[in-house]
């Protein structure tokens, strides 16, 4: 039975030290001959309070994963509960709702709005929310000068740097303080050094009490950066182990 | 999130320009296509302003009154016979022919109107008197005919200045504000008698008796009350309204419906009040729906961070209606300027009634609602999930 409730999930939550728990998840795509089973009972945990990174070949289904992870994909089969919340029994529009408190994103080509400000960009999220545009402004203005980019609030997305556009990005998915940040290839686009910025703050947002972010990536240069690795291949979590942050990185592409 | 969407709007300044050109367009194609052809129309009741009565009594098949059959001079006495008419005095219109000093000819509304009473005279003179048309050659012309009667251009008649109509000769001694005729030529008034000099003979000359009721008697009363009593057709004499209808007793609402019906004038103006609603929704949808496609990466981003469908479709709505309303204002402006020169010059036929801008204004926001639908029904089916596949 769906649920139409948008469950409010604000604050600490030390019952769920879980954040995200997949549970036996399929998904095909496409009908008849032409379909494709990208997911094939994938089981992963997320804990709350790590980096969880999510590695492995193009088209093995990381992307896949993390929009369902995100409520933004459906499932054929299994649950998938964030934060204790069943995303699987619940309504579309309860699933939007629960994004919209809950999720922050980081897309992997930024999706800035051109036409808007840094600090607009940045504030989207809470005006989703139904919040004045002076106050989401302001919240946005904090994150932003979080990032490094408080003196860039007024500029455009095109007047600035990938790097910069990609801090803008996170300022924009954080500016709600989400308990799951989903991040899609955030480094692919920055340089060394942009992209240790860049992790640095993930790995603050991680440790505030009842966080978590899950990175999909190809760069072997942040995998020191992730808690948890779960390898990816063909549909399949083939392996999943914690990172000792001390040792260097165990899994290279 | 509609200031967000106004930003969003504004910011793409090549769409945003096209699709306020395309309402703009639209609009005032619609506007002043209609407001021309109210005009027109309007002009088709020229006469019945010019010549005010509350009641005009013609012919038994008259349908309009640009074309008038010919009644015998004791239908006059007639009318006035009936126990409800105040008073009826004969009325000659009829187009004739100007002579002017340097041998040009021009067409003329010829009207006649009792010397004693002068009813049917023009409503307002702009120089000379009523009375002065009792003198021998005396006519009053129209502020039309001061310009088309001119010898030479910027020279316009004044009074005094003489011309001939049939070879006999007409002294201008007034100047009269007038509507413009539906045929284009100016009106000319002298006394009834007079009227029936100056045009060549027939049998039969009166072209239309108007009357009025007596005190406490409706002019439907009294036209309904001469009909019954003298056979020939009585219509009152009042603006045109829908109500009224084609088979009502009211002048203006009959002639206008006859020229709806006979003519092929409201065709063609529809024609283009259809090909600019065409062209304006095909413009502003098209563009509408480029616009959402090149921004449909940013609302998958939206409704990926919790944007509902609802919330999009706002934006959408928002979007739409917001370059329609400009487009509709500098629309209605530039009709508003045109029909300010049209007015200005007396020509081309220009009456803009309350309808119009209201009904363009309905048009105009279907066509952006309709816009709006299309990428509502794109938005509406967006996969969130797209985002993340870039």
């Amino acid at each position: 039975m769906k649920t139409d409730t948008a469950p409010h999930l604000k604050g600490p939550d030390p019952q769920h030290q879980l954040a995200v728990h997949v549970q036996g998840v399929d998904k095909s795509f496409g009908d008849g001959n032409a379909r494709l089973k990208v997911l094939k009972d994938i089981t992963l945990d997320v804990r709350a309070g790590e980096i969880t990174m999510l590695v492995g070949p193009s088209g093995c289904g990381k992307t896949t994963l993390i929009s369902i992870m995100a409520g933004t994909l459906a499932v054929d089969a299994g649950q998938v509960t964030v934060f204790g919340q069943n995303l699987t029994t619940m309504r579309k529009s309860a699933i939007t709702r629960f994004r919209a408190q809950n999720i922050g994103f980081i897309f992997q080509q930024f999706h800035l709005i051109p036409t808007l400000t840094c600090v607009e960009n940045a504030s989207v999220p809470l005006l989703i929310q139904g919040a004045s545009a002076s106050k989401a402004e302001k919240k946005a203005r904090e994150m932003l000068e979080l990032v490094g980019l408080g003196d860039r609030a007024k500029h455009r997305p095109t007047q600035l740097s990938g790097g910069q556009q990609q801090r803008v990005a996170i300022a924009r998915a954080l500016v709600h303080d989400p308990r799951l940040v989903i991040c899609d290839e955030p480094t692919a686009a920055l340089d060394a050094k942009n992209g240790t910025i860049v992790m640095d703050l993930f790995e603050k947002i991680a440790r505030i009490p009842g966080r978590a972010v899950v990175v999909v990536t190809h760069d072997n240069r942040i995998f020191s950066h992730a808690d948890r690795i779960a390898q990816m291949d063909d549909g399949r979590i083939v392996e999943v182990h914690d990172v000792d942050r001390d040792a260097p990185p165990v899994i290279s592409h | 999130m509609i200031r967000l969407a106004l930003k969003m709007l504004f910011g793409d300044t090549g769409k945003y320009l096209m699709l306020v050109a395309g309402l703009f367009f639209a609009t005032f194609l619609m506007a002043q296509q209609a407001a021309v052809f109210c005009g027109l129309i309007r002009w088709t009741t020229a006469t019945l302003k010019n010549v005010p009565a509350p009641i005009w009594v013609v012919e038994g098949r008259v349908e309009q009154v640009n074309e008038t059959n010919p009644m015998l001079d004791t239908d006059v006495t007639r009318v006035r016979s009936v126990d409800s008419v105040a008073w009826a005095q004969p009325v000659y219109v009829g187009m004739q022919r100007v002579r002017l000093p340097n041998g040009n000819f021009k067409v003329i509304q010829l009207v006649g109107i009792d010397s004693t009473t002068f009813a049917g005279a023009p409503v307002k003179l702009r120089e000379g008197n009523i009375e002065a048309i009792r003198q021998p050659h005396s006519v009053i012309i129209d502020d039309l005919g001061i310009k088309r009667l001119a010898i030479e251009r910027g020279k316009p008649v004044k009074v005094g200045d003489v011309f001939e109509i049939n070879d006999q000769e007409a002294r201008v001694v007034g100047i009269a504000e007038a509507m413009t005729s539906f045929t284009g030529g100016p009106y000319v008034w002298t006394t009834y008698n007079r009227a029936l000099q100056y045009a060549p003979s027939q049998r039969k000359m009166l072209s239309a008796v108007i009357a009025a009721p007596k005190p406490g008697i409706t002019p439907e009363e009294a036209a309904a009350d001469i009909q019954r009593t003298t056979g020939l057709k009585a219509f009152v004499n009042r603006d045109f309204s829908f109500d009224a209808g084609a088979d009502k007793a009211e002048f203006n609402t009959s002639t206008i419906w006859w020229y709806v019906r006979n003519t092929g004038i409201p065709i063609s103006f529809g024609i283009t009040v259809i090909v600019g609603f065409i062209v304006g929704t095909a413009i502003s949808s098209q563009t509408f729906y480029t616009f959402v496609m090149e921004h449909m990466k940013h609302l998958g981003a939206l409704k990926a961070m919790g944007a509902s469908n609802f919330k999009l479709c706002q934006m959408l709505i928002c979007q739409a209606l917001t370059v329609g309303l400009i487009g509709y204002g500098l629309g209605i402006g530039a009709t508003a300027m045109f029909g300010k020169g049209a007015l200005a010059n007396e020509e081309p036929p220009f009456y803009m009634p309350e309808i119009v801008p209201f009904a363009v204004l309905g048009v105009i926001l279907c066509i952006c609602m309709l816009s709006a639908l299309i990428g509502i029904w794109r938005v509406s089916r967006l996969e969130p999930a797209m985002v993340f596949r870039g």
